[in-house]
């Protein structure tokens, strides 16, 4: 259960191993926070190399088997996290691939698909009845301003992340009422490990600003939150800029 | 018995969660309908909603708002018994005009028998009539099993005092009986005294109370440098009909109650309570009072003066306030000085706080109140910078051997309400004896680790 002042005692991460999930679990340390929940694909490699010196505060450490692809696991996946460590405060979807999936690779573009989209569906709706159940709690989902509009550098990853994004903002408004809020972050180019080696686009932004933006959006109940925050007016124009000076952007 | 879902929060606005709110009948809750109203997340009673955080509400369970239920005056014995979820406000309008008084008032009627009992309240009179436990003399509870057991003190000592205080948590209070006061008159005679700094006011307050049996301390948070910790002390008793001769006010029936109202915050006002205005307030607040003053107030008036302006919380706009209130032992009175340094010195604005002193603990394992300073303050919740101000009060208070208010709690955590309270597991293995499978279930119980 969160505090008076919005600090969370239990926070889930699906993707654990993340950069930016762990910025943000970093950015809701208090003297509440109890127990993070790092759901990992391998959970020895987590454990014994990846998170090894990780710390949060004074909360413990758990370690869960998550496979975004294997959707059939996921409802099962939550309902025992809720039910071995309780109410499940703040979920953060922080996994998915970048891949290099384009016009000449079907099979890689399926299997982004696959991880960033309905992994995203699946794991998310599993949250959703969870927090429902308890009446309370917030997915933070981590979309990303490349699906805003797609471009043709990175159209397919930029299209999971648009069916990603546009899963969760319904998500948020079916679960009206219910308790349970969604939270989509839309930050643009992030230098993290998933990114390393990459050129920087305008307005790149590190792990911690995104955790930042998170910590700030909690607290104000946000249903979105760009990152950085001049995004959301940049992109109110941009969506709308002719193609052609679209395609003359992506470089 | 009507049922919706419901999203609740306390009397702070923080936290809120969405539970089945269930309006019902005691009489409709029998062991099968208490299984079927638990069977997802649990239940919990909740009043009137004046607990600032959350021990009244149950995220995906069900929270049982009991009808009124009766009140029924014993005028030989000096006894009422009223339904748990009769309100403070129904009870001295019912007992006023025939001249009588609770034996322990909050500071507001808003308030439920049923909360009094489970929060074991106290007032301005605790120095000399203790909480309202000791007032106490018998309790109807509904137990998990669906039975309603009468209990006293020596009838069932273990759960008698594992429900005083119990913030709900052995069962729903049906009904209470409990000790009344009697007076002669509905007015207040009142002494004022505008205290210029925190400590003519410790020393005014430790050499005088005793003569009265009402006392309490506004104090200006705010303020800093030389009148760090000014405040208006109010101290006095129930007037007596020669009182009002003295004064020379006749009434036609001095025992009238007829509580005004005259404003209501209405919805969506944003936070208005912020360190301009709030100093503002204070600083008027400490001047308009009198230097010292003798005279008669009504209940309303001198006990619950905010039960005048409705939805008050509201000011606090979306983001809440909570409502942080501790006891230190008298021993440890340099810690109270600190914490008022540190809160003056924060920027962070508290309209109005509450000194008080307590006078002795009972035997509730989860009683709050112990022998020592007692300050209350109220915090708009949404400023930034707060968690690491309460971070450093909850040390300074742990450590002084203090401890903070269930009632009141919103950000307490579970090892401090370990230490601060000693006797939990005692507490705890009442409550697993007469709730063995966890039907009474809360969000604080949840949050503290209460069951």
């Amino acid at each position: 259960m969160n505090n008076a002042v919005k600090q969370s005692q239990t926070v889930l991460v699906l993707g654990g191993t993340s950069d930016i999930g762990r910025s943000i679990v970093e950015a809701l340390v208090s003297p509440a926070l109890r127990r993070v929940i790092l759901a990992v694909r391998d959970t020895e490699q987590a454990e014994r190399a990846t998170c090894v010196d990780w710390s949060f505060g004074d909360a413990e450490i758990e370690f869960v088997v998550f496979d975004a692809e294997d959707t059939a696991s996921h409802a099962a996946l939550i309902a025992d996290v809720g039910e071995r460590f309780g109410d499940l405060d703040v979920v953060v979807q922080a996994f998915g691939q970048l891949g290099e999936a384009g016009l000449d690779d079907p099979i890689a573009a399926a299997r982004l698909a696959q991880v960033n989209y309905v992994g995203a569906v699946s794991s998310g709706l599993a949250v959703a009845e969870q927090l429902r159940s308890q009446g309370h709690g917030t997915l933070i989902v981590l979309s990303s301003v490349a699906g805003v509009r797609t471009r043709a550098s990175n159209f397919v990853y930029g299209s999971t992340k648009a069916g990603q994004d546009a899963f969760a903002t319904g998500l948020g408004h079916a679960l009206h009422g219910s308790g349970a809020r969604v939270m989509v972050v839309r930050p643009g180019f992030v230098r993290s490990s998933m990114t390393a080696g990459m050129d920087e686009a305008p307005f790149t932004v590190d792990p911690a600003d995104v955790a930042s933006a998170v910590a700030a959006g909690l607290r104000r109940g946000s249903s979105v939150v760009w990152v950085p925050g001049v995004l959301r007016w940049v992109f109110g124009i941009l969506r709308f800029a002719p193609n052609f000076v679209w395609r003359k952007l992506d470089r | 018995m009507r049922s919706r879902r419901a999203e609740l929060s306390g009397w702070g606005r923080t936290a809120p969660s969405v539970a089945q709110l269930v309006d019902a009948v005691d009489t409709e809750l029998d062991a099968t309908t208490l299984a079927d109203l638990a069977a997802s997340r649990g239940i919990i009673a909740r009043g009137l909603g004046r607990a600032y955080g959350d021990p009244a509400q149950n995220g995906g369970g069900t929270v049982v708002q009991l009808r009124p239920g009766q009140i029924v005056l014993d005028v030989a014995r000096g006894e009422v018994t009223a339904g748990g979820g009769v309100g403070f406000d129904e009870l001295l309008r019912h007992l006023v005009p025939r001249g009588w008084f609770v034996p322990v008032t909050p500071g507001t009627r808003f308030i439920t028998v049923g909360g009094a009992v489970a929060s074991d309240i106290h007032g301005k009179n605790h120095h000399v009539d203790g909480s309202f436990g000791a007032h106490l003399r018998s309790i109807t509870l509904l137990t998990a099993d669906g039975e309603r057991r009468t209990i006293t003190a020596a009838s069932d000592a273990a759960l008698w005092w594992a429900t005083i205080a119990g913030m709900g948590l052995t069962g729903i209070i049906i009904d209470a009986t409990f000790v009344v006061l009697p007076i002669e008159t509905s007015r207040c005679r009142v002494d004022t005294e505008r205290i210029p700094n925190l400590e003519a006011l410790l020393e005014r307050m430790e050499s005088g109370d005793d003569r009265y049996r009402y006392s309490v301390a506004w104090v200006d948070l705010v303020a800093s440098g030389a009148s760090l910790g000014r405040s208006v002390l109010t101290r006095g008793d129930h007037a007596t009909a020669a009182d009002l001769d003295d004064a020379g006010v006749r009434l036609d029936d001095p025992l009238t109650f007829r509580p005004p109202a005259l404003a209501s915050v209405p919805r969506g006002v944003p936070n208005l309570l912020n360190r301009l205005s709030v100093s503002a307030f204070n600083e008027l607040w400490y001047r308009k009072a009198p230097r010292s003053h003798r005279g008669l107030e009504s209940i309303t008036g001198f006990f619950h003066p905010l039960d005048m302006v409705g939805s008050w919380n509201r000011l606090y706009g979306s983001s809440g306030f909570l409502q942080y209130q501790f006891v230190v032992p008298f021993e440890a009175v340099d810690t109270l000085r600190t914490v008022v340094r540190e809160v003056s010195a924060s920027g962070h604005a508290s309209f109005l706080a509450v000194l008080k002193r307590f006078g002795d603990a009972n035997d509730a394992m989860l009683s709050f109140p112990e022998p020592g300073w007692t300050l209350t303050m109220d915090l708009p919740a949404g400023v930034s910078g707060l968690g690491g101000l309460l971070e450093r009060l909850d040390r300074l208070v742990l450590d002084a051997g203090g401890r903070h208010y269930l009632a009141k709690d919103a950000t307490a955590t579970p090892s401090m309400v370990r230490s601060e309270y000693p006797r939990l597991d005692e507490w705890l293995a009442v409550r697993r004896t007469v709730d063995p499978h966890g039907m009474w279930m809360s969000d604080q119980a949840r949050r503290l680790d209460l069951y």
